[in-house]
């Protein structure tokens, strides 16, 4: 959703979730950390720990965060790991890894909180996600300081398996809570990195406008620039909003900006961050079009209230009788080729040098047998050699568009496209690769992921 | 090399079953009444048939698995029956299973019955099903005019034709099937249509409107096939005989390289060719006297000119606004009605293009009778234009 004058709020496409999402943070991430094209690198990277924060997971027991590693095809000897409990879990994980010795590290936040429809949650909740590399390497930002308070103050809450969060009385949260516990944070984490409020630039508060801007003054960081502009157009965004304020803010800070970085959640944690050089460097390489402002002005507008609940799928809609086909997963089936579904790996013949999807003993070029080495396609662009806009067939979001992708390599996929609105597809349009939820099996709880076409932004076509 | 199916095998006898939504009967009924046609236009004792194919694709929502349905509703005295299923050729291979049976010498009459019963599903269009377990995890979620749909952007990109043309073309053929299904007491859907209708009507799959769309119907066909040598023993002189019956299936080619167009289907070609090859065919143009294509989608038959070597490349769009495979035009097409209009009940439709033919080499064919054809052909494509099965098929007229 874009922004509006207004105000917006991002919401997650019917199959978006945070896993997708993550995939995507941490895909720009990475890039930008090889300096490759999305997709291209990302085996490259060796990784010592990959780490999901999210109150909002698809799975509550099978690991999430180790569908992202998969889907990036990540070095598999590492124990991806999923921080939950508290939308404060991308701080505490982000800090816990700023303490690690060695390695580099892939810390995803991402969430979809909905709000409940007609609650203020709705003025306020925003999806997103961000991703972050800890360790080894040149760094953009450096801790100087930190400080962590944990007390049971209950500002909101999400019992386990409900959809919506509780909030409390926000005069309450702002003052019994958020006044009180930052308001001990903020001056302790200056004295440890011996600074004064003077030398903070960036003010990165997980909190309402009102709220942030009444602690701003108590501490004497007036000063500092804040996200108010996100709350504006993106929304709080559960685990995945401090990071996002963060690689907001250092796709401009100056290298010597302080960066205060809060996360939430019964108590506070506090991050201070003296930003490098490096930075520079950083913002140089950022495509103009994934930062987070562009991302914000890129994004696909929706102004049909009932449409956007029933792509939350907060309406319980009829999916008439092609909604009533057994869409049991055949999980063997899916094991056996797990690594082509959600690592979209074709195969390269070592015989003819031509690519296929999905990989098979025989060449389905040349036949050449046994020939097929194993090639990630999701980094690939992709061009759209037949559509159609299927109005028959069953979708969230009618129609399912879907058509002939032709891959570099002379590779050909049918696949199901996103993103797109009717009669926007082109017969020689090119397009990219997004990681997406497949299908849901609503009969079992589950759903299934696979690589769809989505449209380029510009940069992608100036790439 | 073989010497293949050409002139050893006739068709003695063929029946029919009305075609539609046919709530009044099921699968038993609708073979009943094909059979009942076939049995005395055979001019056999029902005891001479030895085995017998049965084709249906459908199985879980209509008939259930096996040869017993067929077996059980014509109460068959225990013969060997063997039920087939190749997607839309499922009727086509019933008829080959008959014809190589008697062929070989293993029988001297067999049977190729061909059912389905689509309206029993509680579906509008086809019901929905797995692709397989593997493929459910990365195809899409298609339907059928979905799939063929396309065929449309994928020719207009290839050919450089506007897609404006190519549906003006596509509704040519439709209002072309539903003007001939006028002749057809037994079609499904027998009401003229505009162009300006099919044009104008709600969109199902883009480019395909719903009257680009052939009809979900119930029916059966049956075919009594015994060798050329017995049918001239049975006292017959003009008999209609197979010439040709050649199958092709994808084998991954068109679904995983992009070497393929995407406009056309690779396996009517192949299967074209051999068939052709097997008749003595030389030029399909000037020796058929008239055919029977897969219209599934209007789509579906413009490509087919081009890929049953009638049309030249780019051009069947033209062709079939010039007419040429009008009722009146060069070479009839569909003159039956179709898969559009006649219907398509899955497992029955390529022994309903057999029947077809048969009524018009044997001067049977009433109202839509056309001027003295001695040879005709039959196509089925079955699944969608990235992967399937073709079958070509070609009956002429023999005289014994």
């Amino acid at each position: 959703m874009s922004r509006t004058p207004g105000g917006a709020r991002t919401f997650a496409n019917w199959d978006e979730d945070s896993v997708t999402m993550g995939v995507e943070a941490a895909r720009q991430a990475l890039t930008r950390l090889t300096g490759g094209s999305s997709g291209a690198h990302e085996s490259s990277v060796m990784l010592q720990s990959l780490q999901l924060a999210s109150t909002t997971f698809p799975f509550a027991d099978r690991s999430n965060a180790g569908l992202i590693r998969e889907a990036l095809n990540l070095n598999n000897d590492l124990s991806p790991a999923d921080l939950g409990g508290s939308r404060r879990a991308a701080v505490s994980g982000l800090l816990s890894l700023l303490n690690r010795d060695s390695g580099q590290h892939l810390l995803c936040a991402s969430d979809c909180v909905d709000a409940k429809p007609g609650s203020d949650s709705e003025y306020s909740t925003g999806h997103a996600a961000a991703s972050a590399v800890i360790g080894d390497g040149k760094p953009l930002a450096l801790l100087r300081a930190s400080g962590s308070l944990h007390e049971d103050f209950v500002d909101q809450y999400r019992m386990t398996g409900q959809t919506f969060d509780y909030p409390l009385e926000p005069r309450w949260v702002r003052d019994a809570g958020t006044m009180q516990q930052l308001g001990q944070l903020i001056p302790h984490v200056l004295d440890q990195a011996q600074l004064t409020a003077g030398d903070i630039q960036w003010l990165l508060l997980p909190t309402d406008v009102p709220t942030g801007r009444a602690l701003a003054g108590k501490c004497g960081l007036g000063d500092a620039r804040t996200a108010e502009a996100l709350q504006k157009s993106l929304g709080m965004s559960g685990a995945a909003y401090p990071l996002v304020m963060l690689a907001w803010a250092l796709e401009q800070a100056q290298p010597g900006d302080n960066i205060l970085l809060a996360g939430a959640g019964q108590g506070f944690d506090l991050l201070l961050f003296e930003v490098q050089p490096s930075v520079k460097d950083h913002q140089g390489k950022v495509p103009a079009h994934t930062t987070v402002e562009a991302q914000l002005d890129a994004g696909q507008p929706e102004e049909n209230y009932t449409r956007y609940l029933g792509l939350r799928r907060l309406l319980d809609l009829d999916t008439g009788i092609r909604g009533e086909r057994d869409n049991r997963t055949a999980q063997s089936a899916f094991y056996r080729r797990h690594e082509d579904i959600t690592g979209f790996n074709g195969g390269r013949c070592s015989a003819c040098d031509k690519l296929q999807f999905p990989m098979s003993r025989y060449c389905v070029h040349c036949h050449a047998d046994d020939t097929q080495i194993p090639e990630p396609m999701a980094g690939l662009q992709g061009e759209v050699n037949s559509y159609t806009e299927d109005w028959l067939a069953l979708t969230p979001r009618p129609p399912l568009m879907f058509g002939n992708i032709h891959f570099p390599g002379s590779a050909n996929v049918m696949m199901e496209f996103s993103d797109f609105l009717p009669g926007e597809l082109a017969a020689g349009m090119r397009v990219k690769m997004s990681f997406r939820i497949k299908e849901l099996d609503t009969r079992r709880h589950f759903r299934r992921y696979f690589w769809k076409p989505v449209p380029l932004a510009q940069g992608d076509r100036d790439g | 090399m073989a010497e293949g199916i050409r002139d050893k095998v006739a068709i003695i006898g063929m029946g029919c079953s009305r075609f539609g939504e046919r709530w009044d009967c099921g699968p038993e009924e609708l073979m009943q009444e094909a059979f009942d046609e076939a049995v005395p236009d055979a001019g056999i004792d029902r005891e001479q048939i030895e085995a017998a194919w049965l084709g249906v694709f459908f199985q879980e929502q209509s008939t259930g698995k096996s040869g017993l349905p067929l077996s059980q509703a014509l109460r068959l005295p225990n013969i060997p029956v063997t039920r087939v299923e190749n997607l839309c050729a499922t009727g086509t291979e019933a008829l080959r299973g008959a014809v190589y049976a008697v062929a070989s010498g293993a029988c001297d009459v067999a049977m190729a019955m061909g059912v389905e019963k689509l309206k029993d599903t509680g579906y509008a269009g086809l019901p929905e099903r797995t692709r397989g377990s593997f493929e459910d995890l990365w195809q899409p979620l298609a339907t059928a005019p979905g799939s063929f749909a396309q065929l449309a952007t994928a020719y207009a990109r290839k050919h450089g034709r506007s897609m404006d043309e190519i549906r003006r073309a596509m509704a040519h053929i439709s209002v072309k099937s539903h003007d001939n299904a006028l002749k057809n007491e037994k079609a499904h859907l027998r009401r003229p249509i505009t162009e300006e209708q099919v044009l104008n009507a709600p969109m199902v799959a883009y480019p395909l409107g719903v009257l680009d769309c052939c009809g979900v119907s119930d029916g059966a066909a049956c075919a009594i096939v015994t060798t050329v040598e017995n049918a001239r023993r049975m006292g017959r002189r003009d008999m209609v005989v197979i010439k040709a019956l050649q199958l092709a299936p994808s084998n991954g080619w068109e679904l995983s390289s992009s070497e393929w167009d995407g406009a056309h289907t690779l396996t009517t070609r192949l299967a074209a060719k051999k068939a052709y090859q097997e008749a003595g065919i030389k030029d399909p143009l000037a020796e058929l006297d008239l055919f029977e294509v897969h219209d599934c989608f209007s789509i579906t038959e413009l490509v087919l000119m081009e890929d049953l070597g009638l049309s030249a490349p780019g051009r069947a769009v033209d062709d079939v606004l010039n007419g040429k495979y009008d009722m009146d035009g060069e070479l009839p097409c569909q003159v039956d009605g179709g898969l559009k209009c006649f219907g398509h009940p899955i497992g029955s439709s390529g022994l309903r293009m057999a029947y077809e033919i048969y009524l018009q080499l044997s001067g049977k064919a009433g109202a839509r009778q056309l001027d003295s054809p001695t040879l005709g052909l039959t196509h089925n494509l079955g699944g969608v234009p990235n992967r399937n099965v073709a079958s070509v098929s070609i009956l002429g007229l023999h005289h014994a």
